[in-house]
């Protein structure tokens, strides 16, 4: 028997990650070639994440644009089974996602495990909305005349999505699962200093039915790339929640920029200029699903 | 790259070529090959005598050659001379006439956001409708290219291809686009591709006199081989094409880029021969300003600057055109552009 054999006592080698972006269902590097150093609460390495650049977040706008018909020509019902099936996977990476958010938000194992809880729980509340979207919010509308007349919700097209700086999961869970729902496809820039539960849940929509450019994930600097998805003509709206605490930004820039094509804007909270990150633990309401869908009504002749 | 304002330039022909033939191709074909009657086995061991292609080495040279990093205003001279050299085509059985006039109205205004975009080179359309799309293009400088000589296939007796070529230029058509004989050429008649090249050619002379330019399609994607595809553009020379063009865009693959290099090496060969320029046209596949600066680079390094310019190379494409305006818009507006802000050209599904 070797004498140099090891024993598995013996000390690894470190497996260092650097993750990639999430862009059409694919996992390309950054077209920069750039990545950056993610640290934990305390300072202590992660991981290394690709650092997007303005090139990654207009590949990750076409991908988008060409899976938006698809998605959002699905039935209500399909796409329901299809974001449940993401809560599955995320369920069964629990413990990678609970790990993840303690690093990265430096929180105690428990509440860690509570927010990861509230992210899956958030995910399958969503779920349930989308054929429920239409019920409540079209339907037959009175007329005076010989017409039916009606009124159903529509997704908007491609959503760029700031999220949050903060919240790593819940809070991104709590923007993009809104906007896909209803049948948009997002371009989502994660959180700059904790990207790490957002490239899980890339991991998890990769290996679940969604189909490739429905989400599309770019880590980076968020200072760097926001004004570019705000200023994009072929993005139709846009969730600024994740301007607030954003090393650099002015979110009222982000909504001028915006207006050139007249997106849809989701604003911060906070009072005036000062953008500040919600509470995201409290129970949501229809917003951020309403926000991000157009009213088509349809008159259609009847006889008498 | 020379300064000149793409946009003015597809007005000037630099030489007298769209006048008729100097030479007679046969005579001059008898000269350079030293033979005193063109015998398909004087061709055959002309052009077989032709240096082999290195495969490898080739497809390295224009990979390398796509490697360039064209930026600013490098770029943005770049992108206007690409849509200056378009000949913007619709190919299709579905083709209507208020296909071709929204063609032609899109080439005299690629871009209505921004008037200083310059117009393709052509609009090339099937000979049935030249007619159309000269009328629509009113006297602009944008000449019309009509298929000929039962494109794609080429597969039809000759006097019917030479009637499809005299209808074309009859309607107007400034520009021919005819398929040689790849079944002749494949089984080593080389003297019958050169027939039929000379005999279309002369087809192209008006009665004033004048003449279209013809380009020679070979349909590199039939070739199989890159030393067929040199010999080809050889031989399609020889017997008077003002250029030669990869594809007819029905055969996948189209216009590659080593493709394009063997063929820009052998119309700088032909000028170090004979002191005359001939035209390359790469056809089919080209849809990305990424690419179309791919090939632009590669003619200023294979072919020289003397062929940047739209009398002397030509992109066949239709979607091409559409990234070269976003590029374009999103160079001015400083954003990137989307394509609700450009003509959407697809077949209507209705």
């Amino acid at each position: 028997m070797p004498t140099n054999q090891r024993t598995a006592t013996d000390a690894r080698v470190d497996v260092r990650k650097t993750y990639k972006l999430y862009i059409g269902g694919k996992f390309p590097r950054s077209e920069s070639g750039r990545s950056y150093e993610v640290l934990d609460g305390r300072g202590r390495f992660l991981a290394n994440a690709s650092q997007g650049s303005r090139k990654d977040a207009r590949d990750a706008v076409v991908a988008a644009r060409a899976a938006f018909p698809k998605w959002a020509g699905a039935t209500a019902y399909n796409r329901g089974q299809v974001l449940y099936r993401v809560a599955e996977v995320m369920e069964g990476r629990r413990a990678q996602f609970v790990a993840e958010v303690r690093a990265s938000e430096g929180l105690t194992e428990r509440r860690a495990e509570a927010v990861v809880n509230a992210a899956i729980d958030r995910w399958v509340w969503y779920a349930g909305w989308t054929d429920k979207l239409a019920q409540v919010l079209g339907g037959l509308n009175p007329v005076a005349g010989p017409y039916f007349d009606i009124s159903a919700p529509e997704p908007t097209g491609v959503v760029g999505v700031l999220a949050p700086q903060r919240s790593s999961l819940l809070g991104l869970v709590s923007v993009v699962a809104p906007v896909i729902a209803s049948g948009n496809t997002a371009v989502v820039l994660t959180s700059e200093l904790r990207p790490l539960p957002a490239i899980t849940l890339s991991e998890a929509l990769a290996t679940s039915d969604v189909p490739g450019g429905v989400v599309n994930l770019i880590t980076g600097r968020t200072a760097e790339v926001a004004p570019w998805i705000a200023s994009h003509r072929d993005v139709n709206a846009i969730d600024l929640a994740g301007a607030a605490e954003a090393e650099g930004i002015a979110w009222g820039d982000l909504e001028l920029a915006a207006a050139e094509n007249l997106k849809r804007v989701v604003r911060p909270a906070g009072e005036g200029s000062d953008a500040v990150e919600p509470d995201w633990t409290r129970t949501p309401d229809m917003s951020r699903m309403t926000a991000f869908l157009e009213t088509k009504t349809v008159w259609h002749p009847k006889g008498r | 790259m020379k300064s000149i304002s793409p946009a003015v330039r597809v007005v000037a022909a630099p030489s007298d070529s769209t006048s008729a033939p100097s030479v007679d191709p046969t005579g001059r074909a008898r000269d350079l090959l030293g033979v005193s009657r063109l015998t398909n086995s004087a061709l055959t061991s002309w052009l077989h005598g032709l240096p082999g292609v290195d495969q490898v080495g080739c497809e390295g040279r224009a990979a390398g050659l796509g490697t360039r990093s064209i930026k600013t205003t490098s770029k943005a001279f770049a992108i206007d001379m690409a849509i200056s050299m378009i000949d913007l085509t619709t190919l299709e059985g579905a083709d209507t006439a208020g296909k071709v006039r929204g063609l032609a109205a899109k080439a005299l205004h690629p871009d209505p956001s921004d008037p200083s975009t310059p117009s393709p080179a052509a609009v090339c359309v099937y000979g049935d409708m030249v007619a159309t799309a000269r009328a629509a293009l009113g006297d602009s400088p944008i000449n019309v290219a009509a298929v000929a000589t039962a494109f794609p296939s080429g597969r039809a007796l000759m006097p019917v291809k030479l009637a499809d070529t005299r209808d074309a230029i009859a309607a107007g058509a400034d520009e021919i686009d005819m398929v040689i004989d790849r079944g002749a050429f494949l089984s080593g008649d080389y003297l019958g591709v050169f027939r039929e090249i000379a005999q279309v050619a002369e087809a192209c002379v008006r009665e004033d006199g004048s003449r279209a330019r013809l380009k020679v399609i070979m349909e590199t994607g039939e070739l199989v081989t890159y030393d067929n595809v040199r010999r080809a553009s050889w031989l399609s020379m020889l017997a008077g094409g003002d250029f030669i063009k990869t594809s007819t865009g029905k055969v996948s693959p189209a216009a590659t880029l080593p493709v394009t290099l063997i063929m820009l090496e052998a119309v700088r060969d032909w000028r170090d021969l004979t002191g005359e320029m001939v035209g390359v046209k790469p056809a089919g596949g080209i849809r990305t300003s990424k690419d179309a600066i791919k090939f632009l680079v590669t003619v200023s390094e294979i072919a020289g600057d003397d062929w940047l310019d739209p009398f002397w190379f030509r992109f066949g494409a239709s979607s091409l055109l559409n990234d070269l305006l976003l590029q374009r818009q999103r160079m001015r507006i400083g954003a990137y552009s989307g394509p609700d802000y450009v003509t959407d050209d697809s077949p209507s599904l209705y």
